[in-house]
């Protein structure tokens, strides 16, 4: 059995009078690939907010590595190894592709004023690195990323080269767990297959653990070890992809209940 | 003008290649009359605004050419001329066709033009015959005899119709005009006014190279009360047309050469433009005399203002609007620990510093002061943030003027009896020898320099660049915007206390009124105009707004426009957000940012924006190629 990475307690947020996310409970094992699924409104990207530290919890806690993030600023919560993407991309548009990918290593470096005013050894070494790894990461992702692109700004890239640099950026502040929200959102049906592949890579070469909000089903089933749907900021199912996807609760969330029995 | 030449010049921004094929003239009367109507009132309304701020009669003495025109007349003169030509300008697209220029483009001009005159002829009349001292104070009796040609009011209430028709009928002839012509016309008219405006100098300049045997040439080129000589302005004419005839093309390649380099050669290139430059800076001053240097030294003050300033705002994007805060704290610290004549409430064993050592305590105490004024407001975004610093700003400032802190700051006395400082006992720098002032604050402006270049290619630099394009992400990659920020917070309050202990040396006094808000805000502008985020732009910005036109106290090359300082910057600010928000030396990062349609256009048109190469057949299915998602 492997090591429990992320647990989370009765965790609810409320807006207001808006249960947002009410009495969730949830976790990921090292190594695991686990899917947030849900309609529209269901508290996903709230759950997310609130694991990297963006939202505050209004109740329950949330343990990582044994230690809990609550209270934490979205930077401590990266530098603990949890990484996020953003599911309305939102990259330094104006910063080049290798700059996007070597400011995201900021909370694994430490050269400061020092070392940049008097060029010393370890500032050079350690700026040397951050290139190195910002170009292996951006590797992954074949030649699309590299090469003339590095130099370029973000701004110029395709809707889903900018995803993929999303994932990057995620992957190169060095995380334990990496956070996809709607990774495959707004690609064609070749591209997200290219992508879920990766999703695998990103577990089988890189050694993350992936807790990915997803609506493409068929990206869900591909990758998933665990499935876990969210209704109405509740867990309504949980389980592989098989058990939730002919759950009857989970079928009544998406498509609604038979108009006999609401009536 | 040179109007035409100061259009937007990005080379990145704008592909402007108008198509061979070109459209006919229009019809002299297929005139957009609204348009003409619109620009003739305005044209009034400006020249009437620039009347009554009697501009034309505090200018009017300074000489251009003797005799015939005098920079009072000059201030109303051009603007029917550029208002004429702008009437009709229209933006030309890259492959589309536009209509040749005619008579039509000549009549708007006029048409404006006499508009324009008509305006001062109302003036002219309303201030003949009704009392308007009372409500509009500023202009003075002799702003009506300037306005009637020194004649009788009827005659200046007649001319200025056919004079504003003449002078819009030449802006509009300058449509008509071939490229070329046009450009020698304006470079012409534009070395003239820059050697008439020049003059203090050029006439400094001469008397250092006397040496060369060259002063012969100025005296034919300047009368002797001022102003360019008939025949110097002919020639100064003659001169600068040829040279844009003949010399900018060669310009232009030389600049295309340097820019085609690359690689090593470039930086070669690029590391001997700087030491020219550098030595220029260091060799120049030995034969400028004081009044050239004492405007170096101003411009370089604001220099290290501004590049403090430009880290806090080009590159972490925090609006910092009581900046000149730092700039008091480095003043009075240099000033109260050097004098002779401190404060009653300071011990009396305490020594007096020599200033390299009180130099150490204004860094301490600016970088403190950094930290404690950055700590409560940093956590704040946007609009607030810029209220809070504007507070402590006036805060500092009131905080010395105060009785509680008066016995120690000299409260409205100021601190005085500053010394000069004692550079290993060969010079001593203070205000009387500007030249000394101005080599230290070289010396500190190429630290600033040096500072922010290498900061802005380094970690905390890319955290800045993240923080301003979106805070919220730059944190949740892993950035701790609250000390990156503090960390430009703390470096620009350095820069600035820089600025104030050497500003303290040279006037030898500080006073809290040295220190007003509007310090901050023209350090800003000298920011905004320069160009936000780029070191040589801001020097640019400084060279313009401190040295040509003056700073918040500092007179400025145009003394004669002093009063009307403000009034210029406010223009030049709108201007310069209406035409290029970039600023005049831009940040190749900042002008994408500003221009982003444009140059994702432009990028499309060069074949770089990625269309998915892996599946061209279905690509268009993620048509939002080059648009941002919201």
């Amino acid at each position: 059995m492997s090591r429990r990475l992320l647990t989370i307690n009765k965790l609810s947020v409320t807006f207001g009078g808006l249960h947002a996310l009410k009495d969730l409970d949830f976790y990921v094992d090292e190594g695991e690939i686990v899917s947030v699924i849900g309609p529209n409104g269901a508290g996903k990207t709230t759950f997310f907010n609130m694991i990297s530290g963006m939202v505050t919890p209004t109740s329950g806690d949330i343990i990582f590595k044994g230690e809990s993030l609550l209270g934490l600023d979205p930077n401590q919560v990266t530098a603990a190894g949890i990484a996020r993407t953003f599911q309305n991309v939102r990259l330094f548009a104006n910063m080049t592709i290798l700059e996007n990918v070597m400011v995201a290593q900021h909370c694994r470096t430490r050269q400061g004023l020092w070392g940049a005013l008097f060029q010393t050894r370890p500032f050079k070494q350690e700026e040397q690195e951050i290139r190195e790894h910002g170009e292996k990461v951006l590797s992954f992702f074949g030649t699309r990323l590299i090469g003339y692109r590095l130099d370029q700004p973000a701004a110029v890239l395709s809707y889903a080269n900018r995803r993929r640099l999303e994932i990057a950026r995620a992957m190169a502040t060095k995380p334990t767990i990496i956070l996809l929200d709607e990774p495959v959102a707004g690609m064609n049906p070749k591209e997200s297959a290219a992508l879920t592949r990766l999703i695998g890579e990103l577990r089988s070469e890189w050694g993350f653990t992936i807790v990915m909000i997803e609506h493409d089903m068929s990206v869900v089933r591909d990758v998933s070890d665990r499935v876990v749907v969210l209704d109405h900021g509740e867990t309504i199912a949980h389980g592989t992809y098989e058990e939730v996807s002919t759950n009857p609760d989970v079928i009544e969330a998406y498509l609604g209940r038979p108009a006999k029995e609401s009536a | 003008m040179s109007t035409e030449d100061r259009g937007p010049s990005m080379s990145t921004a704008f592909i402007e290649e108008p198509s061979d094929e070109e459209l006919p003239a229009r019809r002299m009367l297929d005139q957009d009359w609204r348009k003409v109507f619109n620009y003739g009132l305005l044209l009034a309304l400006v020249l009437v605004f620039v009347a009554l701020t009697n501009m034309p009669v505090n200018l009017d003495h300074r000489m251009l050419i003797e005799p015939i025109f005098s920079m009072g007349y000059l201030s109303l003169f051009w603007l029917p001329a550029v208002f004429g030509l702008v009437v009709c300008r229209e933006p030309v697209l890259a492959g589309m066709p536009s209509h040749a220029k005619g008579s039509r483009e000549v009549l708007a001009g006029s048409l404006v033009g006499l508009i324009g005159g008509a305006g001062l002829s109302v003036l002219t009349f309303l201030l003949d015959n009704f009392n308007l001292r009372d409500p509009l104070v500023n202009w003075s009796p002799q702003l009506l005899e300037l306005l009637s040609f020194q004649r009788d009011t009827a005659f200046g209430i007649a001319i200025w119709l056919p004079v504003g028709l003449v002078l819009g009928t030449f802006g509009g002839l300058a449509h008509l005009l071939s490229a070329t012509v046009r450009r020698m016309l304006s470079w012409a008219f534009a070395s003239v006014i820059a050697f008439a405006i020049f003059e203090t100098v050029i006439l400094d300049l001469s008397e250092g190279f006397a040496w060369l045997g060259a002063e012969w040439l100025v005296e034919e080129l300047y009368f002797i009360r001022g102003g360019l000589t008939m025949h110097g302005a002919a020639v100064l004419a003659v001169v600068g047309g040829l040279f844009a005839a003949f010399g900018r093309d060669r310009a232009h390649r030389a600049k295309e050469r340097f820019d085609a380099l690359e690689g090593t050669s470039r930086t070669r290139a690029n590391a001997i433009g700087l030491l020219v430059v550098a030595a220029a800076l260091v060799i120049l001053p030995l034969f400028l005399g004081g009044i050239t240097n004492e405007l170096l030294a101003n411009v370089g003050l604001f220099v290290l203002l501004a590049l403090g300033l430009n880290i806090v705002v080009g590159l972490a994007g925090i609006l910092d609007l009581g900046y000149v805060a730092f700039f008091a704290i480095g003043g009075y610290t240099a000033g109260i620990l050097t004098t002779t004549n401190r404060g009653e409430s300071w011990p009396d064993w305490m020594p007096q510093f020599y200033w390299g050592t009180a130099l150490v305590a204004v860094v301490i105490l600016a970088a403190l002061a950094g930290l404690f004024i950055g700590a409560p407001v940093i956590r704040m975004r946007g609009d607030y943030l810029a209220i809070v610093t504007l507070g402590f700003g006036e805060i500092i400032r009131l905080l010395f003027l105060s009785d509680w802190l008066g016995g120690y700051t000299g409260a409205a006395q100021g601190v005085t009896n500053i010394p000069g400082v004692q550079v290993f006992g060969l010079a001593t720098v203070k205000g009387t020898d500007p030249r000394a002032v101005f080599y230290l604050v070289l010396f500190f402006c190429a630290i600033a320099i040096y500072v922010s270049w290498r900061l802005e290619r380094s970690r905390l630099g890319r955290a800045w660049m993240a923080i301003r394009e979106d805070e919220s992400v730059a944190e949740a990659m892993g950035i701790n915007t609250v000390n990156a920020k503090l960390m430009a917070f703390v470096v620009g309050a350095v820069l600035a206390s820089f600025s104030g202990a050497i500003l303290a040396a040279k006037v030898g006094s500080v006073f809290p009124n040295s220190f007003i808000i509007l310090v901050s805000i023209v350090i800003l502008v000298v920011v905004i105009v320069g160009g936000m985020g780029n070191i040589a732009g801001v020097i640019v910005g400084s060279v313009v707004l401190i040295g040509i036109l003056g700073g918040p106290r500092q007179p400025g090359l145009l003394q004669e426009f002093s009063e009307y300082k403000l009034l210029i910057y406010g223009v030049l600010l709108i201007w310069m957000m209406l035409k290029r928000p970039e600023g005049l030396v831009p940040n190749v990062r900042r002008t994408r940012e500003l221009h982003q349609d444009e140059y994702l256009q432009d990028a499309w048109l060069r074949g770089e924006i990625d269309a998915d190469s892996e599946h061209t057949d279905d690509s268009h299915s993620n048509g939002n190629t080059g648009v941002l998602p919201a």
